[in-house]
């Protein structure tokens, strides 16, 4: 389990003294008993270093205790991986315009199976709704909270936006301490446990993709996810930022992410960029596609068309 | 060492009992802050109206604007030491204070916007990861830092070497002086730089950002020190001359024009002809989908600055104390609007997808930065109090032995 390759590569000589250092302070803060009540584990997280810093034992031993921690607290047996990404695999991902009716699946299963926070609500995935007769879009013209009793309404489109995995990531530039970065796969990830909240990322983010635990994440027991991952859908602390990881979980596993399951339209399409036979490369070889705000040069892997309708009369 | 302390803290307890109750008020105020700082670290930022949407609010509009007083230390180090105008000279120290008491309120602001602010050890070089180059917040943190370093040891070298009853050693001084001018501008450049720099807000994106920050700036820094210096000449021995609060008066109509100008290129080019990029502009002056909440506020920041403009512009009001404070007054309120609700909000509304958040601080969020002012005002009211008794002699070294004066460092 959780043989991570970054890591291996990052821990250096000089980690020891930095490690030698803050076990030091942590042992001053424990002798001082500084934190009214807290014990070790308090401790170990609050000097824990940054994900890439970490050794493989370091890692491990975390892991074991996050998944105790979860077990206890969720009253489920939960595993917690780290599993790095797959060699000659860079993830990508398309959506059909076309095919989508707005019927928000994918929002829902996307909380459940990423462990969103139900109270205060977070949604990783937007969806917005487009008045299909001006055939055009600007986002300023959606609706994202449409609310009608069945979709897809006659004279709407839908367009879902989630993070867009950007080969140039604004988010990821801005972070003033690296908390936030892009995986060889392309996925961009947030070390939650090193982000300090400063939501610099949210300014920066051209496609609304961040979260940010405004307050602390609450998740209905029975309804938690028991498989995670340590850059993904584990549950987050309050006053951090998270996103979408294109269910980093399930799809270093060589599954599909919970939204392309879900879908009732096959509207979403996810695969290997660099696979010739690969669903989206089927589709990036096959139709015009377009990807949102172009002109920033975000250079985003997720990919919008429309397959079908062309030609269709707007009712 | 501990006698030097000790005589400090005599100065700090002895005061007039406006000087005491002024002490007392700030006390309490920051009293009240810290409790709901407690709420709000307890609860979350959710405490807050920030959300989603809109990720930064009044906290870091704060920020912004302080960042603008602390810079305009400049604005009388210029003129007192690089082109030697006395009367400017002999207040510069005063100056520095409040750039040290402005920096300082900074960053309260951006520590208590933080959701994670225990853990800012991150920051730290080699303990923690500091993305520096890349992250212009990285920037910030290092120039407002050094800033403050800087402006507190040419205010603790000054007022050293005049407790000794000696002068300060050109050499050290000139250099100190003449980096902290550049420091300055980096300060508020960098500030600038953070929303300038990002593409995904167009009504941050643009190349007249840092120069109208600057030049309001010099507006509302130097407007805040008038009131304040002259505060302190009514309370304490300590003397400024008519002229100098003149000539920062003339420089600050100067910075005004700028401002204006700047302000006024900025609307034209976001507004002339239909564009996309102009959303926001049009939620700041017009209202968007109906919503219009900081309509009335940008258009009264205007018609503020306009009428401090024009009291600042005639010789004849700019060279009248009466009306030359009304023009300190309604500038700093003008430029506090529009750098606070006006910069920082409307480059959120609407959101990145076309959301309309409409955002304006609760009673929480404007009770703790009330909070940290009264904090950063007792920083000023402190420094100068100990500055105002080196000065006037009343705080000095009794021994008789240099020697001794050096144990005393």
């Amino acid at each position: 389990m959780s043989e991570n390759k970054n890591t291996e590569h990052r821990a250096q000589k000089t980690d020891i003294t930095r490690r030698k250092f803050l076990a030091g302070l942590a042992a001053c803060a424990s002798a001082l008993s500084l934190p009214l009540n807290a014990d070790a584990s308090m401790l170990e997280e609050y000097f824990r270093q940054h994900f890439k810093r970490l050794d493989k034992d370091e890692l491990n031993t975390i892991l074991k205790n996050l998944e105790k921690e979860f077990s206890q607290k969720y009253e489920k047996a939960v595993t917690v991986k780290a599993t790095p990404a797959m060699e000659d695999v860079l993830f990508g991902y398309t959506l059909d315009v076309s095919r989508c009716i707005g019927c928000r699946k994918c929002v829902y299963a996307c909380i459940k199976e990423n462990n969103q926070s139900r109270n205060p609500q977070i949604h990783w995935i937007k969806d917005l709704e487009f008045k299909r007769d001006e055939k055009w879009f600007h986002f300023k013209d959606s609706e994202p909270y449409y609310d009608p009793p069945e979709v897809p309404q006659k004279g709407r489109f839908y367009l879902p936006v989630q993070c867009q995995q950007c080969k140039n990531p604004p988010c990821v530039k801005v972070c003033p301490v690296k908390a936030t970065w892009q995986e060889p796969d392309g996925i961009v990830v947030v070390d939650y446990n090193w982000c300090i909240g400063c939501r610099y990322c949210m300014a920066a983010c051209p496609y609304e993709a961040r979260r940010f635990n405004w307050g602390k994440p609450d998740i209905p027991k029975e309804e938690l996810n028991p498989n995670m991952h340590y850059l993904g859908n584990r549950p987050r602390p309050k006053g951090v930022v998270e996103k979408c990881t294109w269910c980093i979980q399930r799809t270093r596993e060589g599954r599909y992410p919970a939204c392309i399951e879900i879908c009732p339209t096959g509207a979403r399409k996810f695969g290997n960029l660099l696979d010739p036979e690969s669903d989206v490369r089927q589709v990036l070889d096959n139709f015009r596609v377009f990807r949102l705000k172009e002109d920033l040069g975000t250079n985003p892997k997720f990919f919008y068309f429309f397959s079908l309708g062309t030609h269709i009369k707007a009712k | 060492m501990f006698n030097g302390l000790g005589k400090i803290l005599k100065v700090l307890s002895s005061g007039s009992k406006a000087y005491k109750l002024w002490v007392a008020v700030l006390f309490v105020l920051i009293a009240i802050g810290t409790a709901l700082l407690i709420k709000q670290f307890d609860e979350g930022l959710i405490a807050t109206n920030m959300r989603d949407q809109v990720s930064w609010g009044w906290y870091i509009a704060n920020f912004t604007f302080l960042v603008g007083v602390a810079a305009a230390a400049v604005v009388l180090v210029v003129p007192g030491y690089l082109y030697h105008y006395e009367p400017i000279k002999e207040i510069v120290i005063l100056g520095e204070i409040m750039a040290v008491s402005a920096v300082v309120m900074c960053l309260v602001f951006v520590t208590i916007d933080m959701g994670s602010p225990e853990r800012f050890w991150h920051l730290i070089p080699l303990i923690g990861i500091f993305n520096f180059p890349q992250s212009i917040l990285a920037w910030d943190v290092l120039v407002l830092n050094a800033y403050l370093v800087l402006n507190l040891s040419i205010v603790s070298y000054t007022l050293y070497k005049l407790y000794k009853g000696e002068h300060y050693s050109k050499k050290i001084m000139m250099p100190l002086i003449i980096l902290s001018i550049p420091a300055a501008i980096n300060i508020h450049t960098v500030t600038a730089f953070i929303y300038a720099g990002i593409p995904a807000r167009p009504f941050w994106n643009i190349d007249v950002l840092a120069p109208r920050f600057i030049a309001s700036a010099f507006c509302s820094g130097p407007a805040f020190m008038l009131i304040i210096f002259q505060i302190i000449r009514k309370t304490t021995p300590f003397k400024i001359k008519d002229e100098a609060l003149f000539k920062i008066g003339e420089i600050m109509m100067y910075a005004m024009i700028l401002n204006l100008f700047f302000l006024f290129s900025e609307t034209f080019t976001a507004t002339y002809l239909p564009s996309n990029k102009n959303a926001s502009h049009e939620y700041l002056w017009h209202g968007l989908n109906g919503y219009n909440q900081l309509v009335p506020w940008i258009w009264s920041a205007l018609v503020l600055n306009l009428a401090a403009f024009l009291l600042l512009l005639i010789p004849k009001t700019r060279k009248k104390l009466t009306t030359l404070n009304l023009a300190c007054v309604l500038l700093f309120v003008g430029i506090y609007i529009e750098k606070g609700l006006g910069l920082v909000v409307p480059g959120y509304i609407p959101s990145a997808l076309g959301e309309i958040y409409e955002y304006f601080p609760n009673t929480l969020e404007i009770g703790i930065s009330i909070g940290v002012w009264a904090f950063g005002l007792l920083v000023f009211t402190l420094l100068s109090k100990i500055a105002i008794a080196v000065i006037s002699g009343e705080l000095r070294c009794e021994c008789s032995l240099e020697a001794k004066c050096s144990d005393n460092a």
